[in-house]
């Protein structure tokens, strides 16, 4: 790209930026240096590593680089996407095995009392002995724990509401002495919200229904008889 | 100039721009700042294909290799079944999720193979929301128009109208499995106004539309207990010989062994090739994306659309570094976000098609009004702490969580500071040739969502992949099952592949590369 007349003014100047600092990670027990502030996963490659199972979206989303980390002369081991989070010195980590963790299995349309079912689908749910290790290794600073009791308590709504950022990532599944897997349990919850216990939106069924009516018909043979140069029209005189 | 000094650029003129209405370009204005600037007409970055169904058709270099690359596959490979389906879903997205759910519901025997975990996809990033009209001031022909309309005029019509019309059904379908859409009072389904739209059209689970929809039909899918191989990649197509597709050859990522699936009908839902990283454009796709299904279906003699178009979407995020090539939802100029120079001038109208205004910043950038980061990238902000000085402190809070988070991570406030952002790879408008039911030129070989072509024309709206992926995923799930059902196994071959092996020789004196890609080669050598 040509950036002519460029404004040497109108430039960010970190200049520690422009020549990356190194840093040692340990990776999996193995020391490697690695650019100052690149991400995790990016750590991984620049040591030489190929990541298959780890990597997914890379963009916080999909949840497949949980990582185990702890920062220099902190004992605290602390949890985090790789795909999301910066590396520093003195910093180690590791990604997360997926974890054999039980998902029930269910019929959605099958169920008949959603909130009474949990506890046939999930019995454990309301074993939870209120640890709280899942709310801290959330890397989405969810309240788990306090989910897993809204789910128990039959407030599927407030679970849903809570849980629409998880990215599924099941860090808080190894840590629950309780064996519950917080995150599918929501997901359960949030589904039989969505499926039985919120509204009909009544404006999308008449759309449904107006169009198995054929109520668009007459338009559409409109349009679709037109020539290319009057449908430019029309699109050109759209707002 | 320190990056807060720039900022405050920006802070300074938001008052003076807020009373700015900019007006959209007249297409002629359009036509000519797309033909100066946007990436599609950079002549150099292209070539034309030597050989293969779409001889002759230009498209970018990098997929030229890939289309013109051999099969990882030794044609003495041993083609005794591994095992054997009525329907092979390759892909684990939304498409693919939506395929194998309505082939399975409708009695067909279904084996879904994905290179990384079921839902690792480009659909779970999906911020934006799914574009279905459904409120009294607009209709499903709106739909079609402002879709034809971003499309630049290209889009297969035929396709297109089914979408829209189908739109409808796919919302109470999701609904239906609880996906949880975003509600007004009254307890209709909210709609939202997106780039390129005339009417609010958007359905929105907050900014997590993508993640929700994605998390519930896979959720779905293991409830359904569809038959699943997962890190087993496909790397090519079986053929009977008489030009219809029997199978494929996976690959178990694991030991690297091939297996041989014999299956009446195979649907490819393999997504987009941001990773591809063409022109060299940093990508928002996911780690996957190397477009799969265009070179297997190539080799079996499907021909392709539209390749020689991609999307750049506007706000691909340009600092700080970790989150280069990631994407600033456009939600944020939907709901009346700036884009501002670095004179701290707006340059184009936000909610003009995706085409338009990457093409604008681009322009901005090269004519020396972008601000520069440390590491030579290029970028012009984006006002996002307008959205809270306009709709009221807590607003960006409240409908870009995901957002806030993303740069949060990193020690950027976006509700009190502006973003860098510019173009980033972002979706491949062409693709596979499908029919409405999703079938390709090749018989019982289907392509669903962004791997199929002619929907979306030169340009895609905002807010229609969702819907493309669940109306042909839908399509093609339904009809490659129902045409199972009434056939045999067909003969396993791999005659296409001399075939193309042949006509590569006499094309290409070098060795071709091996393609599918299937991931980039981002692990250090040296």
């Amino acid at each position: 790209m040509d950036f002519k007349g460029f404004d040497k003014n109108i430039a960010i100047d970190q200049e520690e930026v422009l020549r990356p600092k190194m840093v040692t990670v340990e990776i999996a027990g193995k020391k490697y240096q690695v650019p100052e502030g690149i991400t995790v996963i990016k750590a991984l490659w620049y040591s030489g590593q190929e990541v298959i199972r780890g990597a997914g979206c890379l963009g916080g989303f999909c949840g497949a680089c949980a990582t185990y980390y702890r920062t220099k002369d902190d004992p605290k081991v602390r949890t985090c996407l790789a795909c999301s989070t910066a590396v520093e010195d003195g910093m180690s980590f590791t990604m997360v095995s997926p974890f054999p963790a039980r998902k029930a299995t269910y019929q959605l349309s099958e169920l008949k009392d959603p909130k009474q079912d949990l506890f046939n689908l999930y019995p454990e749910a309301p074993l939870c002995r209120n640890c709280n290790a899942c709310t801290e290794a959330c890397p989405q600073g969810i309240d788990v724990r306090d989910g897993v009791w809204k789910a128990v308590f039959g407030d599927f709504k407030g679970v849903s509401e809570m849980f629409m950022d998880c990215v599924m990532c099941g860090l808080c599944v190894p840590v629950c002495i309780a064996d519950i897997a917080p995150n599918l349990v929501a997901l359960y919850a949030s589904r039989a919200q969505g499926a039985f216990f919120t509204e009909k939106p009544k404006r999308l069924h008449e759309r449904i229904d107006e169009i198995a009516q054929g109520q668009y018909q007459s338009e559409w043979e409109k349009i679709l008889n037109m020539d290319e140069q009057q449908l430019k029209d029309v699109c050109a005189a759209i707002k | 100039m320190q990056l807060q000094a720039l900022q405050e650029l920006v802070h300074k003129t938001r008052d003076a721009r807020r009373n700015q209405t900019l007006p959209k370009y007249s297409p002629a204005e359009r036509d000519t700042l797309i033909k100066k600037y946007h990436p599609d007409h950079r002549e150099n970055a292209y070539r034309p294909l030597k050989f293969g169904p779409n001889a002759g058709d230009k498209t970018v270099r990098e997929l030229a290799a890939l289309l013109e690359g051999d099969s990882p596959v030794s044609a003495e490979l041993d083609l005794m079944p591994t095992s054997s389906t009525d329907v092979l879903v390759v892909g684990g997205g939304g498409a693919g999720c939506a395929a194998a759910l309505h082939a399975h519901a409708h009695g067909a025997q279904v084996l879904l193979a994905t290179k990384l975990r079921l839902g690792d996809s480009n659909t779970v990033m999906a911020q934006g929301g799914i574009q279905i009209a459904i409120t009294k001031e607009d209709s499903p022909v709106q739909h079609f128009l402002d879709t034809l309309k971003g499309g630049h005029m290209k889009n297969d019509h035929r396709l297109l109208k089914t979408m829209v019309e189908e739109g409808p059904t796919i919302a109470k379908w999701l609904l239906d499995l609880g996906v949880l859409f975003d509600r007004d009072p009254d307890g209709n389904l909210h709609v939202k106004k997106g780039g390129g739209s005339s009417k609010p059209r958007l359905l929105t689970c907050s900014d997590y539309t993508g993640l929700e929809i994605m998390r519930v039909l896979k959720d779905e899918v293991l409830n359904q207990k569809v038959q699943l191989l997962e890190f087993s990649a496909a790397v090519e197509l079986l053929s009977d010989g008489d030009g219809a597709c029997t199978g494929a050859i996976l690959q178990d990522l694991d030991n690297k062994h091939y297996m041989v699936v014999a299956a009446k009908t195979v649907i490819l839902a393999t997504g987009g090739i941001g990773r591809l990283h063409i022109q060299g454009f940093p990508t928002s796709n996911h780690y996957g994306a190397t477009g799969d299904a265009l070179p297997m279906a190539y080799r079996l003699g499907a021909k392709l659309l539209q390749i020689d178009t991609f999307q750049y979407h506007p706000t691909g995020a340009v600092y700080p570094e970790q989150l280069v090539g990631a994407l600033v939802t456009e939600g944020i100029r939907s709901e009346g976000g700036h884009l501002v120079n670095a004179k701290g001038e707006r340059f184009v109208n936000e909610l003009d098609t995706r085409d338009v205004v990457s093409s604008s910043i681009i322009r901005e950038c090269e004519e020396g009004r972008g601000v520069r980061t440390v590491t030579g990238r290029l970028g012009v902000w984006l006002d996002t702490p307008l959205l809270d000085v306009e709709s009221g402190l807590g607003t960006l809070e409240k409908h870009f969580p995901a957002m806030v988070r993303q740069f949060k991570r990193y020690g950027i406030d976006i509700t009190k500071d502006p973003v860098l952002i510019y173009p980033t790879l972002h979706y491949q408008n062409g693709g596979v040739q499908i029919d409405v039911n999703g079938e390709s030129g090749v018989r019982n070989l289907f392509v669903a969502g962004e791997a199929s072509g002619g929907l979306h024309g030169r340009n895609r709206l905002m807010g229609n992949s969702l819907l493309d992926l669940m109306v042909f995923g839908k399509r093609a799930g339904t009809t490659a099952a129902e045409r199972a059902k009434a056939m045999k196994h067909g003969k396993l071959t791999l005659e296409h592949l001399a075939r193309f092996r042949a006509e590569a020789r006499k094309h290409t004196g070098a060795l071709a590369v091996h393609s599918p890609m299937l991931f980039p080669d981002y692990a250090r050598k040296e």
